[in-house]
């Protein structure tokens, strides 16, 4: 009895360490997570504190008289003749006539810059659309200034020195004038979603970047996701396990660890250089990517290949299926999720991918936006790192925004890869 | 795999024998013999797993195959229908006949043997599919059924020769993975049989199932062997002898007796089966 009483005493003492150990051990975990989202969270903090003013852009109201005997002197109703017009001209005289107390060279050249160069295009963009304009004077909302903006947002200071700031005492006056006169107002930024790069920050659009990153993707998913479900299928449903599959094996996992520039030297030398492909492609930032993205999809989908049961198989074999009925009937539907899973990830890793893009010319300043496979494009994070290395303080805005872009992008991936996790989800 | 040489000297071996012998006197009128096998031996890469087995499977009997665990039984019913052939390393010799052709043969093709010699596993093991469509997987494969209404006469008639069509006809879209064990496992049998196969392996039908769903298996068995030929792998000696009409005893990958199911109850002729049945060992 006495035996039986100091076991469980024993038990008991043990008892409280093991509780102890495993309280310790769930703070631990939960440590690990805090930590982990509060990392998350200051960052998206910084990155959306950053960013969230360049979603919004100033724009001025300015008096503009449609011209008749200036856009179309002859009178031939010609759009090719309204197109060449002299809309910054237009905006000029009407600056002007805002402010008529202003006579120096200097200053005038000043006042022209309140409105950004891109007021012209936006004109001629108008005339077009409303003919009727021709001839009468309208009030007109055209984009400021980046510097202008930058003021409004507060990101340029008026209290101090004036030779440390890019607006001068003069232009805060005009600007306060306008902004009293109700001629000065931020509004939601169409420009930066629907433009492509500019070398004026404030006609600087991420637009362009997310059709090349678009297009880029699209090869990559083509070529990566059959060919690597494909491979993933051979080798594990057929391949003979022997020295040469291990070999193989191997080699893939050595792919998925490759750094990802040494993909992008491989694209320059084989895919420029050597096949003579056009530079700046989508189509070959997405066979670089898809090569990189390749040994991600094959061992996601090799591990989903696996971990469909055996019993499965037997079954299926059992009652006469051939190997490829058996895989197509029924490992490959039950691995799908899985594969779906590790594709999404893969993809997600390839659109935020810059380095091998950067060896394959996809780094340049493309104004354009792509319309095809073969058109010069850039991506977003290309895109975000341009922005993130120009000077223009409005940059700094635009950069934390493309990022904003970027990673609502990918939460949409890895929502969608969730989701698809659901659909194709079995029970046993 | 087997060789051309091995084939010779084993039918070499199987004339001296004379052929059928003692294990064949069954009956008055001998049955139609479904499975001939001489001399098959099974290797798992080095090691050996069956030796020498020399067994005659008969047409509407039921062949039980008992004997200690990992003496080979599953083994030798998987050499049956070719199911080693999907071991990585395993290799069969010698001499398996399905109605008189070569089990083994490069030309014949496994999944055809396969829609011949169906087979029930010892876990239940249903698609995660409907229940209909669990049924209907072998025929539609084989391109058994001409029309919808073809189809949906042999799922239920697959189903009923299961003893399962008045338990899930209600249900016959609901998942098949949400039966009991025991349903389950009838329905893996409807599948088997909608293929209608000549022959229907079973290694440990039972082993996962309560007494009354191990009744309603037995009855199953012998409904069915007056259309089949089943051979059943099994721990149980009790239902060995209330099932089988014919017992085959292995003991270390040795075929040691195989007979009249009576017969290797009541005499055996090795001290081996006799301990084995009366529990001495095993
Ligand atoms: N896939 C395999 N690879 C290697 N060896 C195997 C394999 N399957 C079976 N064996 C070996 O072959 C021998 C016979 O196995 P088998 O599964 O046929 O036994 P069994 O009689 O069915 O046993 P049980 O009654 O436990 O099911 C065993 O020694 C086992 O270790
Ligand atoms: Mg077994």
């Amino acid at each position: 009895m006495t035996d039986r009483s100091t076991k469980s005493a024993k038990v008991a003492a043990s008892l409280r360490r093991r509780h102890a150990a495993e309280r310790r051990f769930r703070l631990y975990g939960m440590g690990a997570v805090a930590f982990a989202l509060a990392c998350l969270g200051l960052l998206f903090f910084t990155v959306v504190s950053k960013g969230y003013t360049a979603f919004q852009q100033t724009y001025v109201k300015l008096p503009i008289y449609f011209d008749a005997g200036d856009i179309d002197p002859k009178n031939s109703g010609d759009p090719k003749v309204w197109a060449k017009a002299n809309y910054q001209g237009m905006a000029k005289k009407s600056l002007r006539g805002l402010f008529p107390d202003v006579k120096k060279r200097r200053d005038k050249r000043a006042l022209y810059k309140l409105a950004s160069s891109g007021a012209a295009y936006e004109l001629r963009a108008i005339v077009r659309e409303n003919p009727d304009l021709v001839g009468t004077t309208t009030d007109v909302w055209v984009t400021a200034d980046d510097d202008v903006d930058m003021f409004i947002k507060g990101y340029i200071r008026g209290d101090v020195a004036e030779n440390e700031r890019r607006i001068s005492n003069k232009e805060m006056a005009w600007i306060e004038a306008l902004v009293a006169d109700g001629r000065l107002e931020k509004r939601f930024n169409t420009t930066f979603f629907s433009a492509g790069d500019s070398r004026e920050p404030e006609l600087a659009g991420v637009w362009g970047a997310a059709a090349g990153s678009f297009f880029t993707l699209l090869v990559t998913l083509a070529l990566a996701f059959p060919i690597g479900v494909a491979a993933a299928i051979y080798l594990e449903e057929f391949a003979p396990k022997n020295k040469l599959t291990q070999v193989i094996e191997i080699n893939i996992n050595n792919l998925a660890a490759v750094p990802s520039i040494v993909f992008g030297l491989l694209g320059l030398a084989v895919f420029l250089n050597f096949i003579g492909m056009p530079r700046s492609a989508p189509l070959v930032g997405g066979v670089v990517l898809a090569l990189m993205t390749l040994p991600t999809i094959i061992i996601a989908g090799r591990a989903a290949i696996k971990s469909v049961p055996p019993s499965i198989r037997e079954a299926a074999l059992g009652l006469g299926a051939s190997r490829s009925q058996v895989v197509f009937h029924h490992v490959l539907p039950l691995a799908m999720p899985g594969v779906l899973t590790g594709t999404i990830i893969g993809m997600a890793q390839a659109l935020g991918e810059t380095a091998p893009l950067l060896m394959i010319g996809m780094v340049a300043f493309i104004v354009d936006i792509p319309g095809g496979f073969t058109d010069p494009a850039t991506v977003l994070p290309v895109q975000i790192y341009l922005w993130a290395d120009s000077p223009e303080r409005a940059f700094v805005e635009r950069t934390s925004a493309a990022i904003m872009v970027l990673l609502g992008f990918l939460i949409m991936m890895n929502l969608t890869a969730v989701w698809l996790r659901k659909k194709f989800e079995r029970r046993w | 795999m087997m060789t051309a040489e091995t084939k010779t000297t084993n039918e070499a071996h199987m004339d001296e024998d004379g052929g059928l012998t003692d294990d064949t006197v069954v009956s008055m009128n001998l049955p139609h013999l479904t499975f001939r096998t001489r001399n098959v031996e099974v290797f798992y890469g080095e090691t050996q797993a069956l030796f020498g087995i020399d067994l005659d499977i008969f047409r509407n009997q039921v062949t039980a195959l008992i004997g200690p665990s990992g003496c080979g039984k599953s083994t030798y019913l998987r050499c049956l229908n070719r199911m080693n052939d999907t071991i990585d390393g395993c290799c069969v010799t010698g001499i398996i006949e399905l109605d008189g052709d070569d089990v083994y043969d490069k030309a014949l093709d496994p999944v055809h043997l396969r829609a011949r010699v169906g087979m029930v596993f010892q876990k239940a093991n249903p698609f995660p599919k409907s229940i209909y469509d669990n049924t209907a997987y072998g025929p539609r494969l084989h391109g058994l059924a001409d029309s919808k209404a073809d189809l949906d006469d042999v799922v239920e008639g697959s189903l009923t020769k299961a003893g399962l069509w008045d338990e899930v006809k209600d249900r016959l879209d609901a998942p098949g993975t949400g039966l009991s064990g025991g349903q389950q496992q009838r329905l893996c049998i409807a599948r088997a049989i909608a293929v209608e196969p000549d022959v229907i392996l079973m290694d440990e039908p039972c082993s996962a199932l309560d007494p009354i769903a191990t009744a309603r298996i037995e009855e199953l068995m012998d409904e069915l062997r007056e259309n089949y030929t089943i051979v059943i792998v099994t721990h149980s000696m009790q239902q060995a002898a209330r099932v089988s009409q014919r017992t085959a005893f292995f003991h270390l990958g040795n075929l040691v007796e195989s007979g009249d199911t009576e017969q290797i109850f009541t005499k055996p002729s090795d001290q081996r089966t006799q301990d084995y049945i009366t529990g001495r060992f095993g």
